[in-house]
């Protein structure tokens, strides 16, 4: 993707930028970088906190998390507040060494986060001491329910069957089934359909969902970037598409725009949801970790978090936020997982390389259908 | 004195090629480790010199990488064959239009490049999408019911790589052609051969260095592609390109994929070195 040639040249650029001193620092108190996901924001929550601290942001995004663990791994990226996502990315950068441990004298609103939620975030972060929770979503199946009643009228609509038993993928073949292409987002999905552990750094287990993804690959018509998914559904190009929960519910709303009687929705796997949280952290050579710590903790304010979710349609972390989110947003169990979905959840952890490189292989593999 | 004007090429040489060199070489034998950046380079004053041989080695013992050089091999030779096959009518047909109308077929060419590379590779996609216009328009005439599966295929990729590199193919192939001896031409013919007994035996044979130019100027570059693989082609195209950037990004490996680098470079020394020879010779 033109995001991917963006993210190498970043990177490129970033490198050799890492040796020159930064001239972001001289002015570091007044101003606040930040670096978040493309259109993941509400626009008047950067304009409060500007008013309220006097501190300037700079806002700055990325589309995929490569190009921004390209950039924190070259060093010197000059942010001040970065949105990773927990796995891999988040969990790999705490690891290195990339983060700044929080100080949560600093954020008084850290206990607004719903404790359940941070405690499924500890595989990735033990302790929760690199980042508190902006926002999060499961990986599951985004549907033509329509499309798919008329071709496979027994199919089940709550259940990765639709997508991973051959004799529905055959079905569905025709009016198109996409994959995200992300080895650590499918396969840990896959495994766990499959009955294994999601986790797995098991060659066997690797072998298990390896073939049932080979067996559904003739029926696959693209493996592709999620957000290239996301414009392709709300076209109406796909039938069963298996991305990011957020992915699904915003082509849904770009497709009810279009008014062209494209209607998609979203299915959280009952065999399990791999659970996914976008962490607000800061770069441990951040200009301004004062500031940075200003932000989450603003963030962290229920009125501000209600304010993000409805702008944005991701659900937060934040309990007291809820009851002012969007009637509508708020009793979604597509964005708002109720708690029984939240209950069939799971997290993984960051694998080893080794393990990492065999999930490559195994995904190249069902890639190249052989 | 006289030696100054040398000087702007050797430190553009030193700059912007042996230094960057020197660090993907470098990057090559580094270590891999969490951290910022995610190597430790191969020599430090503390542990002294400590090469990293894996990555390369990696390189030879997983016939993974070799499949992938072979799948870029292939696609480059494809692309440089078939762009000389288009670009050779192509600038035949420029050298024989009047000489008012040279010049406008000329810019033709080169015109292409007025607009960015990534909208002309993006444009292709708008066109063979499933909802794009060749599905579109066969679908409104009734003669499919399902869209074709076009884009993210052999086809596709093949046709951005033709539309991206042909300029660099009829470019040489016009400038031999045009420097060609019309003379020649027009004995063969006096003594009586056919047209077609002209060409294969004198216009061909003479535009041959122009030919091996074109298909060089084309393949080099077209082994490392990236961009449009992975925009129009199939997702089994595992080229050089794309298996460099999953090491780089998802595995975060960045020996392995600095290895990656130097392995294309060292494949495409040779071509590059057949065509100094060409230019040598000419």
């Amino acid at each position: 993707m033109l995001r991917r040639l963006l993210a190498a040249s970043l990177c490129a650029a970033a490198l050799l930028a890492g040796s020159l001193p930064h001239p972001a620092a001289a002015q570091a108190e007044k101003t606040l970088n930040v670096y978040n996901w493309s259109d993941y924001i509400d626009p008047d929550a950067v304009a409060k906190f500007e008013q309220e601290s006097g501190i300037k942001i700079r806002y700055d995004v990325f589309d995929s998390l490569e190009t921004l663990e390209g950039k924190l791994s070259a060093g010197r990226s000059g942010y001040d507040i970065v949105v990773p996502t927990s796995e891999p990315t988040f969990a790999r950068l705490a690891k290195a060494g990339a983060l700044l441990p929080l100080d949560r004298g600093k954020i008084p609103n850290w206990g607004n986060q719903d404790p359940a939620l941070l405690k499924q975030v500890e595989s990735s972060d033990p302790g929760n001491r690199f980042g508190a929770i902006y926002l999060y979503g499961t990986i599951g199946l985004a549907i033509r329910p329509d499309r798919v009643r008329a071709l496979a009228p027994d199919a089940p609509l709550d259940s990765l069957d639709l997508l991973m038993k051959p004799e529905n993928a055959r079905r569905l073949a025709g009016c198109g089934i996409a994959v995200m292409d992300s080895a650590i987002d499918v396969l840990p999905t896959v495994l766990k359909w499959a009955g294994r552990n999601p986790n797995s750094s098991d060659t066997a287990d690797l072998r298990v969902a390896e073939e049932a993804l080979l067996a559904i690959r003739p029926h696959v018509r693209a493996i592709t970037a999620s957000s290239s998914i996301l414009d392709a559904l709300a076209n109406g190009e796909y039938c069963v598409a298996l991305t990011y929960s957020g992915d699904a519910i915003q082509a849904q709303a770009r497709a009810r725009e279009a008014k062209r009687g494209v209607e998609i929705g979203y299915v959280q796997p009952r065999e399990g949801a791999q659970l996914w949280f976008d962490m607000l952290a800061i770069p441990a050579d951040a200009p301004n970790p004062e500031g940075a710590h200003a932000f989450i903790n603003f963030l962290l304010r229920p009125e501000v978090m209600a304010g993000i979710t409805n702008q944005v349609r991701y659900p937060n972390a934040v309990t007291a936020a809820t009851p002012m989110v969007q009637e509508d947003v708020r009793n979604d169990p597509n964005i708002y997982p109720t708690p029984e979905m939240l209950a069939r959840t799971f997290t993984v952890q960051a694998l080893p390389a080794s393990a990492a490189r065999a999930y490559g292989r195994s995904w190249n593999r069902f890639k190249a259908g052989r | 004195m006289r030696r100054i004007p040398l000087l702007v090429p050797a430190l553009w040489l030193l700059g912007f090629v042996a230094l960057p060199l020197l660090v993907v070489l470098a990057l090559a034998i580094s270590q891999p480790g969490d951290g910022v950046p995610p190597f430790v380079l191969p020599y430090s004053a503390a542990t002294g010199w400590q090469p990293n041989w894996e990555p390369l080695g990696l390189l030879v013992q997983d016939d993974y990488y070799f499949s992938a050089f072979l799948q870029s091999l292939r696609v480059a030779g494809g692309t440089a064959a078939l762009c000389l096959l288009l670009g050779f009518p192509m600038a035949l047909g420029i050298t024989r239009a009047t000489p008012r109308r040279r010049p406008l077929l000329l810019m033709a060419v080169l015109l292409p490049f007025w607009t960015g590379f990534l909208p002309r590779i993006g444009a292709w996609t708008g066109i063979l999408r499933d909802e794009g216009w060749i599905n579109g328009l066969l679908r409104g005439l009734g003669w499919i019911d399902a869209p074709l599966p076009l884009l993210y295929s052999d086809t596709a990729m093949f046709l951005g790589m033709v539309h991206a590199y042909l300029p660099f193919a009829v470019l040489p192939l016009y400038a031999s052609l045009s420097r060609l001896d019309r003379t020649l031409e027009d004995a063969a013919a006096d003594l009586g051969a056919r047209p077609a007994t002209v060409f294969l035996t004198v216009t061909l044979p003479l535009a041959a260095p122009g030919a091996v130019a074109a298909f060089l100027l084309v393949f080099i570059p077209a082994a490392g592609e990236y961009v449009i693989p992975e925009l129009l082609g199939p997702p089994e195209a595992l080229l050089v390109g794309r298996v460099l950037w999953q090491e780089f990004f998802q595995n975060r490996d960045w020996p392995v994929a600095a290895a990656l680098a130097v392995a294309l470079l060292l494949v495409l020394i040779l071509p590059i070195r057949l065509f100094q020879r060409l230019e040598a010779r000419q």
